[in-house]
């Protein structure tokens, strides 16, 4: 056998052993595209199944909250918008990547518990399942947009430049939602508390995130406190895409919210690899 | 690694902890129940901050669903795992799988595996078949490329093509297998793990499935895990044979003869075959007198009862109580309470030795005809004046095991009836012949 020949053997033996981390952990993952493409195709082709209006729940959701906040934070508490904006419309900037970022969140956290079936009967990198639940909430995300282009026409607003980079603010709510999304979804399977904890948290960030007011209310000396909430940073992103010059981003609290969503990123797949290999076992 | 040898196992062992609740915390006050739960939430929080799964009950048992195990699997062979339930044969399985992984030990796989623990993994109640063909495919191991080639085959396969577009909630659990196993049966996997799937489908099904198991292991050459209770299969479709006991491998060879062990280790295992004491019978019909003492229905050398093998049935009763001579007869019924046969004293010789003068009576009976199942047996004991002196309806019910009557490796199926005859096809009139 010639050294290539011999490398090739070598390499397509798999070694199962107690605690031996793959090698080609990320090759692997690209090897099952075809499965997170069918898991995310399976999850949004059954998310509206027997439903009477089916696919406007994506938009009546956050239409509905949106002139909730509207009327409590802009009519009755009279807070300030961002520049000149309608006040709708600031709102709505924020409840966009908002509900991406919870949506996501929840899908993910539970994602695993939902597929018990699977985890215990066949094998694939199990990090396919939150990452196939992210495109659920991507998909109901790009169908509440159409609300914006809505209010934008019906405002008369007209974006600036600065919309061409909406999608990189959005890239960027995933990713703040995958990093705590993984986590969340390996200890579910060990202690299913957080099935509780999960829709209590997304609950109360709508309230401490500047969803329904705007960032700027909160005064300068507790700006970089309140952007330990890495949510803040993509919603200010989102208002400074669509709202143009008359929202700002506050850059170190911007900076402060990418570095934590780099750490919670590592956390979440640091600690579900630890643990992805038990799962069958505890689920 | 030789190149022949595709799979090769080193003392794999799995460990599962499992939590008891004692028996014996009956909390008499509330103030026990009260401290019993604080120690508990505070146990509980302890696992968590430590990071250790939450296990209820007071008391954990480590427990070792497979202990040591090594083997080695060449290339196209076709290995049948048997042993009782709870052996270790799933884990062994969900380990080669990768589904979980040892807790000590080591594997070796060269080649892609594909596993089928279980029928329709993956499928959504509220897809169509044809969507639930793609998903499923998928969650197997295929590509879409595959899926779409082998489509048309598949849903011949699985004779759906009617209901394609239709929710599979909608179908019936007959179609639903039926989809489910046309399209694992079209995996193309080096080395395919088969968990008891082939139990579940109608009987016909169920030979279409033997017959592409068989195509898979024999003709295609590949290298094929299968788990099973039925032993024809085994006998009929794999070249060698493992056995599993508490977790351990006792056996492994050439099948017939591992499975010739598992029968005859049946009365080893548990009380199944043992004597059924019947002396205290509530349910019989008798002047008062309890003449039966106990029944035994076994197969030969006290293995398990195996269609077309000897089965013996050993009556004991109280010899005392019956002053002339006895007459015994037994029934065998269905559970639904359809008569199969009956054996009577009273139709056959009367010899010295039917006078059964110890009070045990034994019945052989050469080839047990009937099909696999679980029967009931109903004894009655008497003389020629009084022949139900002592007559129990429901006595025992007992369980026939598969196995090739005919000896051709074909199966035979519960929907053809109950019995089997001993004959045999000819191509002359025997009527002319005699």
């Amino acid at each position: 056998m010639n050294g290539i020949a011999a490398k090739r053997f070598q390499e397509s033996i798999l070694i199962l052993e107690p605690g031996r981390s793959e090698k080609n952990y990320w090759a692997d993952l690209w090897r099952y595209r075809d499965l997170f493409l069918v898991l995310a195709w399976r999850d949004i082709s059954v998310r509206y199944k027997q439903t009477i209006i089916g696919i406007l729940w994506a938009i009546l959701r956050p239409l509905l909250t949106m002139i909730v906040f509207t009327i409590i934070f802009g009519r009755i508490a009279r807070l300030p918008s961002d520049g000149n904006a309608p006040y709708a419309l600031m709102v709505f900037a924020a409840m966009l990547p908002w509900s991406l970022f919870s949506n996501a969140l929840s899908e993910s956290s539970s994602s695993l518990i939902g597929n018990t079936n699977l985890i215990g009967k066949v094998y694939f990198p199990r990090i396919i399942i939150p990452m196939a639940a992210l495109v659920t909430a991507f998909i109901d995300f790009l169908i509440s947009f159409i609300i914006l282009i809505g209010m934008m026409v019906y405002y008369q607003f007209i974006p600036g430049w600065q919309i061409m980079l909406l999608p990189l603010f959005m890239i960027l709510a995933l990713l703040a939602s995958l990093g705590p999304g993984l986590w969340i979804a390996a200890l579910n399977v060990k202690y299913r508390d957080f099935r509780y904890i999960i829709p209590f948290v997304v609950q109360f960030g709508l309230y401490i995130s500047p969803v329904g007011f705007s960032s700027k209310v909160i005064s300068e000396e507790w700006r970089l406190l309140y952007s330990l909430n890495p949510v803040v940073g993509v919603i200010d992103g989102f208002r400074w895409c669509i709202l143009g010059n008359e929202s700002t981003i506050y850059l170190p609290g911007f900076t402060l919210s990418l570095v934590l969503i780099g750490f919670w990123i590592w956390l979440g797949i640091h600690r579900f690899r630890k643990t992805e290999k038990t799962f069958a076992d505890l689920i | 690694m030789i190149s022949d040898i595709v799979i090769k196992a080193e003392n794999l062992s799995k460990k599962y902890i499992i939590g008891h609740k004692s028996a014996t915390d009956s909390y008499a006050t509330l103030r026990d129940v009260l401290m019993n739960n604080a120690k508990n939430l505070w146990n509980k929080t302890r696992d968590l901050v430590k990071g250790k799964p939450v296990i209820y009950g007071d008391t954990l048992e480590e427990v070792w669903a497979l202990k040591d195990v090594s083997f080695e699997i060449h290339q196209g062979e076709a290995v049948g795992i048997i042993g009782r339930n709870g052996a270790g044969k799933s884990t062994l399985l969900k380990i080669l799988s990768r589904i979980t992984e040892p807790s000590t030990g080591r594997v070796a796989i060269k080649g892609r595996v594909a596993s089928l623990l279980e029928v329709g993994t993956g499928f959504h109640p509220e897809l169509t078949g044809r969507e639930n063909i793609y998903l499923n495919g998928t969650i197997l191991g295929m590509t879409r490329q595959e899926i779409k080639r082998k489509f048309d085959e598949i849903v011949d396969f699985a004779e759906i093509e009617k209901y394609l577009d239709t929710p599979v909630k909608r179908y019936s659990s007959g179609m639903y297998v039926r989809l489910a196993f046309a399209v694992a049966a079209h995996l193309e996997p080096e080395i395919l793990v088969v968990d008891e799937v082939l139990a579940v489908g109608d009987a016909t099904f169920q030979k279409k499935c033997l017959g592409k198991m068989e195509d898979v292991a024999k003709r295609q050459g590949r290298t094929v895990l299968f788990v099973s209770h039925n032993m024809a299969a085994v006998s009929h479709l794999c070249s060698s044979g493992f056995r599993l006991e508490d977790g351990r491998l006792t056996g492994a060879g050439e099948p017939n003869h591992i499975i010739e062990e598992y029968l005859s280790s049946g009365n080893k295992g548990g009380n199944k075959y043992d004597v059924i004491d019947l002396t205290h019978h509530k349910n019989r019909i008798c002047n008062g007198v309890h003449v039966i003492k106990s029944i035994t229905i076994k197969g030969y050398k006290a293995r398990p009862l195996v269609t077309g093998q000897p089965a013996i049935v050993t009556i004991r009763f109280d010899r005392q109580k019956i002053n002339s001579h006895p007459e015994l007869a037994f029934t065998v019924e269905t559970l639904l309470g359809q008569r199969i046969f009956s054996f009577a004293t009273y139709w056959t010789k009367r010899t010295p030795e039917t006078d059964f003068a110890e009070g045990v009576a034994s019945c052989l009976i050469q080839k047990l005809p009937l099909s696999p199942g679980v029967y009931t047996i109903n004894v009655a004991i008497g003389t020629n004046d009084d022949p139900f002196r002592d007559h129990i309806p429901n006595a025992y019910q007992f369980e026939v095991m598969s196995s090739d009557y005919y000896g051709t490796g074909k199966i035979p199926e519960s929907n053809h009836g109950v019995v089997f005859i001993d004959a045999s096809w000819h191509d002359k009139d025997q009527m002319a012949i005699e």
